[in-house]
């Protein structure tokens, strides 16, 4: 149990030691991302920017261009807002291989309220060519997540959350591939496909499910951009209803991306997210369970949903 | 190639993107007009770059950050041989690879640019990644004036100084107009060498106009103090067509039959007394 931004960067700290060419880059945001070890042993590597989220993403289109492995690390609440242009132009649209990891997105800074919350981080980046967009679950999938990173082509979005959260892996016998979901257990009632840190309590709500004899698919679907639509459009003709679980609006992520898949061969999909409205204030444990997106909620949605 | 045989080069590139621009019934010519100069210059003779160079680690790098003036960097680097004229002729046309904004399917071109005010800040995290390497290239960046009201770009004057990139070149074309009229009225621009001195910058002033002021000025750079370098360059908007200078409307106008005719014959004449004189 170790918090996914830790494992990142830890992760990097040990390739970027053995490999000049990666560069972090961060904007005053060296603890909270936990770059603090990264900066003092190699500071070559290590690019402060100063508040300027504009700026540093910019800066890391050069970086790339110019050929350094770059992650752009920060608060994803900013990186997907401030500086969207830059993402959109400088990365996505020039096909600069920057990877931007988005610490405490979603929720995960829970009453610091809106400013700090990044809820619509899929739905907008789902919408540039050029940008692929990722949500590992827990610490041994972030890990192989930036190993791959490291010669990623193209620029992507990695969104994790702030505390630390339970292992969805138990050990690193698991594959890992760009655009492919993990089915983490089989079942024939309805599938539930989540992503980032929910999919641990959609785990728990499978198992949960099972006791009361109700059999639930579970995937986990890190990868949002490249989308794994076999996944989907194979669990639709198998289960025959979908329960989609993200930390996000429901316009828009997980739930809207599942529709658009099934459109021409649909299901019922219930959407569990965060709805049109600020996000109640509270701890990110708390607002889970506010919307559902608890193993609670998920178990208690499912058990509707199957009845219908 | 010295300051008249520049300026002789200058000004063929000036009757291509006048024609170019005609043809396409397109582009940001009075922009276009103004940085000419300073880009056939770049090309031509300053930077270190050719199109057997365009995957070189170490060439001389260039961002037009006012992308809108695409039209001209299209012209420099046709007169360069890194694209081809036929190329250049599918300005405007349904399903052209070239766009009214810089992208990177065209051979030469570094970046996507034209969102106002990203160009230096990746113009710094180039010039970074040199000084990483050990790296001699040189990285330039073309700004507008109208440009300077982008806060982004002074997130990038500041990194500019924190990392000391005396390897980084901004020019700033001033041609004191953007869309809705003069600078000062918009947004005013006053003190734009003080603003980029107060920065840490290392700024001159030239007469971008004038191929010699421009030749003596970027000679004139001291890559090794450690400052990063800021060119006001004082131009004249729609410079080169008697009546496109110093007109607002030029910003993105476009010359009907008569005028376009007007233009050609304009600079064919300096074409002709030029090479007279070389």
């Amino acid at each position: 149990m170790k918090a996914c931004r830790k494992s990142f960067t830890d992760t990097l700290l040990g390739l970027a030691k053995k490999d000049k060419d990666i560069v972090a880059v961060t904007t005053d945001a060296r603890g909270s991302v936990t770059l603090g070890d990264f900066a003092k042993e190699l500071p070559e590597q290590f690019v402060e920017c100063g508040i300027a989220e504009q700026d540093a993403v910019g800066i890391s289109a050069g970086l790339a261009h110019s050929g350094k492995k770059t992650f752009v690390c920060g608060p994803a609440c900013f990186y997907v807002a401030r500086s969207l242009e830059q993402v959109k132009v400088d990365l996505a649209y020039s096909r600069n291989p920057v990877t931007i990891l988005g610490v405490s997105g979603g929720v995960a800074y829970g009453a610091l309220g809106t400013t700090h919350h990044s809820l619509h981080d899929m739905a907008v980046l789902r919408c540039f060519p050029g940008m692929s967009i990722c949500l590992p679950c827990d610490e041994r999938q972030t890990a192989k997540l930036v190993k791959l990173l490291v010669d990623y082509p193209q620029a992507c979005y990695v969104r994790v959350g702030r505390a630390a959260v339970p292992d969805v892996y138990e050990d690193d016998n698991f594959t890992f591939e760009v655009g492919k979901a993990n089915m983490l257990m089989d079942g024939k009632d309805l599938t539930i496909i989540a992503t980032g840190e929910t999919t641990y309590h959609a785990k728990q709500a499978g198992i949960m499910l099972a006791n009361e004899g109700i059999s639930a698919r579970v995937l986990d679907m890190a990868w949002i951009k490249p989308c794994d639509k076999e996944a989907v459009i194979k669990a639709a003709r198998e289960t025959g209803r979908i329960i989609t679980v993200e930390e996000h609006s429901q316009f828009g992520g997980l739930g809207a991306m599942v529709c658009e898949i099934l459109s021409e061969n649909p299901v019922p999909v219930r959407i569990l997210g965060i709805p049109d409205e600020d996000a109640i204030h509270g701890t990110n444990k708390e607002i889970f369970h506010h919307y559902g997106l608890d193993a609670e909620g998920i178990v208690k949605n499912a058990k509707e949903f199957v009845k219908k | 190639m010295n300051a008249k045989e520049l300026t002789l080069q200058s000004e063929k590139n000036r009757k291509r993107l006048v024609e170019v621009v005609y043809n396409a019934k397109a582009g940001h010519i009075g922009g276009d007009l103004s940085c000419l100069n300073v880009m056939t210059a770049l090309y031509s003779e300053v930077m270190n770059i050719s199109p057997a160079q365009v995957n070189d680690p170490d060439r001389d790098r260039f961002i037009l950050s006012k992308g809108h003036c695409v039209e001209s960097l299209y012209t420099v680097l046709e007169s360069r041989g890194f694209i081809k004229p036929e190329l250049t002729d599918t300005l405007g046309k349904f399903g052209s690879v070239l766009s009214g904004h810089p992208t990177i399917d065209v051979n030469g071109i570094e970046v996507c640019s034209g969102a106002l005010g990203h160009g230096l800040s990746i113009g710094v995290g180039m010039a970074l990644a040199a000084k990483m390497d050990k790296r001699s290239y040189k990285t330039f960046v073309m700004m507008g004036d109208g440009e300077q009201g982008e806060g982004s770009i002074y997130e990038a004057a500041m990194a500019g100084h924190q990392y000391k990139l005396d390897n980084l070149v901004a020019i700033i074309d001033r041609n004191h107009l953007q869309i809705s009229g003069n600078t000062e009225d918009v947004m005013a621009l006053d003190s734009i060498r003080e603003r980029w001195s107060a920065f840490g910058w290392d700024v001159k002033e030239m007469n971008g106009d004038d191929m010699q002021s421009i030749l003596d000025t970027f000679a004139s750079i001291d890559y090794a103090n450690r400052k990063p370098h800021l060119l006001v360059s004082n131009t004249t908007k729609g410079f080169g067509v008697s009546y496109m200078e110093n007109v607002a409307s030029w910003h993105h106008g476009m010359p009907n039959e008569e005028q376009y005719q007007q233009a050609i014959a304009e600079i064919s004449a300096r074409i002709a007394s030029l090479e007279k004189n070389i």
